[in-house]
């Protein structure tokens, strides 16, 4: 196809955009970094930082124009569909041979992280915590990426599941491997009684509801104070054990210890990277039984719910209990996460699951690439390990988070792996399919 | 289309039907009859509730008044999901495919509802049918032109071994070639595979032509009904539908 020639660039209107774009920063920036109030003898005083909002008003209005220039030089405004669905096509495939590599490699690093030499305490626990939002990533796709339905409360399952461990933990003195299982089953429980009222709801309706019940939970956990420590939250909740061997220093008389069973001199790190193998363990089950139910009917109409509810309907499919599925087992994993968070941490507090919470878990999901198990990775890794890397820079650390999603939405504005892989492909057209029968 | 079916057995049956949006009284008292092996049409102008006529046999909307029986089964207040169990398939008004899933994955969502093991002679029964489905089986649906698309969901609807086939506007913004070609195949899945059709249409020459029996909608009422080609003789239906609209 011939390429159509580009109209010169307009200049007058690129600076005009930029212009505007600016005129707002200085709006803002003036109030929020021009006046900043400081203690004084006898009171606050106000203090001005000029340079802050220069900066800030002209790395704006550089940022627009190259953002104009790049929108303007890229493509012809309008490819016909059909390139660009070839196109995509083209790029799916090359995602899929890659993440046919990739996947394992990953794994693997993951696997020898901790016996690295470059590795150390610090590294560990962030990867820890890249890990726990790649399994609450994983967990909301199911709910968001595959069944479609925007849950704007994620993190309520998430405070349901550490909660739990930690009163179980607290009332009955169960262990941590007896309260996880209960702890997702928990989970899972509230996301049945949330999904029953929002069943009707669809899109930004839902959205709204599923926000209100994230809140409704936190606001539970602040004010319940007799039952679960109000805002002062729960605290010395007991740690793992090795499968009954605790990680402690000190070994209680007639019994042994993690150390003392493997013959180790006690070392603090022991119970880091077992907390690292625990998640990576339960992320990868995630993955597993994500990736496993996508092949199975139930998986398939989460998909087709997605799609279209009405033809759903049409062919059969219960949306109700397809619906209630979803919220239920992605709440469980939100669960299983919150057990451990509450675990490795000791202690818990309503602090924890605020609704920014649900925000960052959600954008994990979107920029990733709705659907996409790799794509959550790689946004955990950027999104919560480049916020981390970037803790130098103090308060202009969340910039970063911004400038990050900023630059996705530019740059792929369907999230990073945006492309739906089929569950099945068939070779030649003549070749008749057989896996069907194990999975219909 | 003159040899009619040899036991014309009630096979659905609407009587007194009437559905509400809300205040709005789409259906007005309908009373329909499909019969074992028919092809049965429902033509009207836009607006006349053909469309909520056949949602109402699928229940959404529930009729709010009236009996509909399948096979002797009274299915009025059955939930949707469960009245497509009961044998009977919807292609449903402007195709509604999955965009996002390939071709073979649509066809696979089709047997959702049915026993795994008839999947193979099904698949390549619909694949028989529609051969450029097998063609693009692994192209993503939403990829598909306007007639192809129509074809999947034809084939999806089959793939439940349906009994009772609904088909709304199967010729709605497609090639005139392309309707010719549709309405050939439904023809054939109704001898061959012995499936009985219900076909919602605004095409009223093709759908009387092929249908053995038809029925008027006119403001959410039946207006007339009779064999197909003898509504196609009736001057009121060739000044309505016919002339002017062909």
């Amino acid at each position: 196809m011939a390429k159509a020639t580009r109209p010169p660039l307009n200049w007058l209107a690129l600076f005009k955009e930029s212009g505007v774009a600016a005129l707002i920063a200085l709006g803002l920036s003036i109030v929020m970094f021009g006046l900043r109030t400081v203690d004084q003898q006898g009171g606050l005083g106000v203090q001005t930082r000029w340079s802050w909002v220069v900066f800030a008003v002209v790395s704006v209005f550089i940022g627009r124009l190259v953002l104009a220039i790049y929108r303007e030089t890229r493509q012809p405004p309008h490819t016909p569909s059909g390139t660009q669905d070839s196109e995509q096509n083209r790029f799916a495939e090359f995602v899929r041979k890659i993440s046919k590599v990739v996947a394992p490699l990953l794994i693997i690093f993951a696997i020898a992280l901790p016996f690295l030499p470059f590795s150390s305490r610090y590294i560990i626990d962030v990867a820890t915590l890249v890990l726990t939002y790649i399994m609450l990533g994983w967990g909301l796709n199911i709910v968001v990426g595959l069944a479609g339905l925007l849950d704007l409360g994620y993190v309520a399952f998430y405070a349901v599941g550490a909660y739990s461990y930690a009163l179980l933990a607290y009332y009955f003195d169960f262990s941590f491997w007896i309260c996880l299982p209960l702890a997702g089953i928990f989970a899972a429980t509230f996301g049945i009684i949330l999904g029953f009222p929002v069943l009707r709801l669809r899109g930004d309706y839902l959205a709204i509801v599923t926000l209100g019940f994230g809140e409704i939970i936190r606001v539970v956990l602040i004010n319940w104070y007799t039952f679960t420590g109000g805002p002062d939250g729960l605290s010395s909740i007991p740690r793992p054990s090795f499968f009954g061997l605790p990680f402690s220093r000190r070994v209680p008389e007639d019994s042994e210890t993690f150390h003392t069973f493997f013959g180790l001199d006690y070392s603090s790190m022991h119970r880091i990277i077992f907390l690292y193998f625990l998640i990576l363990a339960l992320a990868l089950i995630t993955n597993f039984f994500t990736l496993r139910m996508r092949k199975l009917p139930l998986g398939r109409a989460w998909e087709a719910l997605r799609e279209d509810e009405t033809a759903c309907r049409s062919l059969g499919i219960n949306p109700t209990n397809t619906k209630l599925s979803a919220f239920a087992i992605g709440a469980g994993f939100a669960g299983f996460a919150g057990s451990f968070f509450a675990t490795r941490q000791g202690f818990i507090s309503p602090e924890s699951f605020t609704f920014i919470e649900s925000a960052v878990i959600l954008a994990i999901v979107v920029l990733g690439g709705m659907g996409s198990q790799l794509g959550v990775v790689i946004a955990s890794i950027l999104l919560i390990g480049g916020t981390e890397l970037f803790r130098g820079l103090e308060e202009f650390r969340m910039i970063t988070f911004g400038g990050l999603m900023v630059a996705v939405m530019v740059w792929k504005p369907r999230g990073l792996l945006a492309h739906r892989d089929p569950t099945l492909r068939l070779h030649a057209p003549s070749h008749t399919p057989e896996s069907h029968k194990s999975n219909t | 289309m003159s040899n009619m079916p040899n036991p014309p057995a009630t096979m659905l049956s609407i009587s007194g039907v009437h559905t509400y949006y809300g205040n709005i009284e789409a259906l007005k008292g309908i009373d329909v009859e499909v019969n074992h092996g028919e092809i049965v049409t429902l033509i009207g102008a836009n607006g006349a509730g053909k469309t909520t006529l056949l949602m109402t046999v699928c229940g959404t909307p529930q009729a709010a008044r009236g009996h509909i029986t399948f096979e002797g089964k009274d299915i009025t207040r059955m939930p949707t999901h469960e009245i497509v169990t009961k044998g009977i398939a919807q292609s449903p008004e402007g195709r509604r495919i999955f965009p996002g899933m390939t071709v073979f994955e649509n066809i696979q969502m089709g047997a959702m509802s049915c026993d795994p093991e008839y999947f193979d002679q099904d698949y390549a029964r619909v694949t028989e049918l529609f051969p450029i489905l097998k063609e693009r089986q692994n192209q993503r649906a939403g990829t598909l032109s306007g007639g192809e698309q129509q074809m999947l969901a034809i084939g999806r609807a089959m793939m439940s071994r349906p009994r009772l086939l609904l088909l709304d506007e199967p010729s709605l913004g497609l090639a005139p070639l392309i309707v010719k070609q549709i309405f050939e195949v439904i023809a054939e899945i109704n001898q061959t595979d012995h499936v009985t059709v219900m076909l919602v249409e605004q095409n009223a020459y093709h759908a009387l032509k092929l249908a053995h029996r038809g029925y008027v909608l006119v403001n959410g009422k039946i207006a007339m009904s009779g064999p197909g080609n003898e509504l196609l003789e009736r001057p009121e239906i060739r000044a309505a539908y016919l002339e002017g609209g062909r």
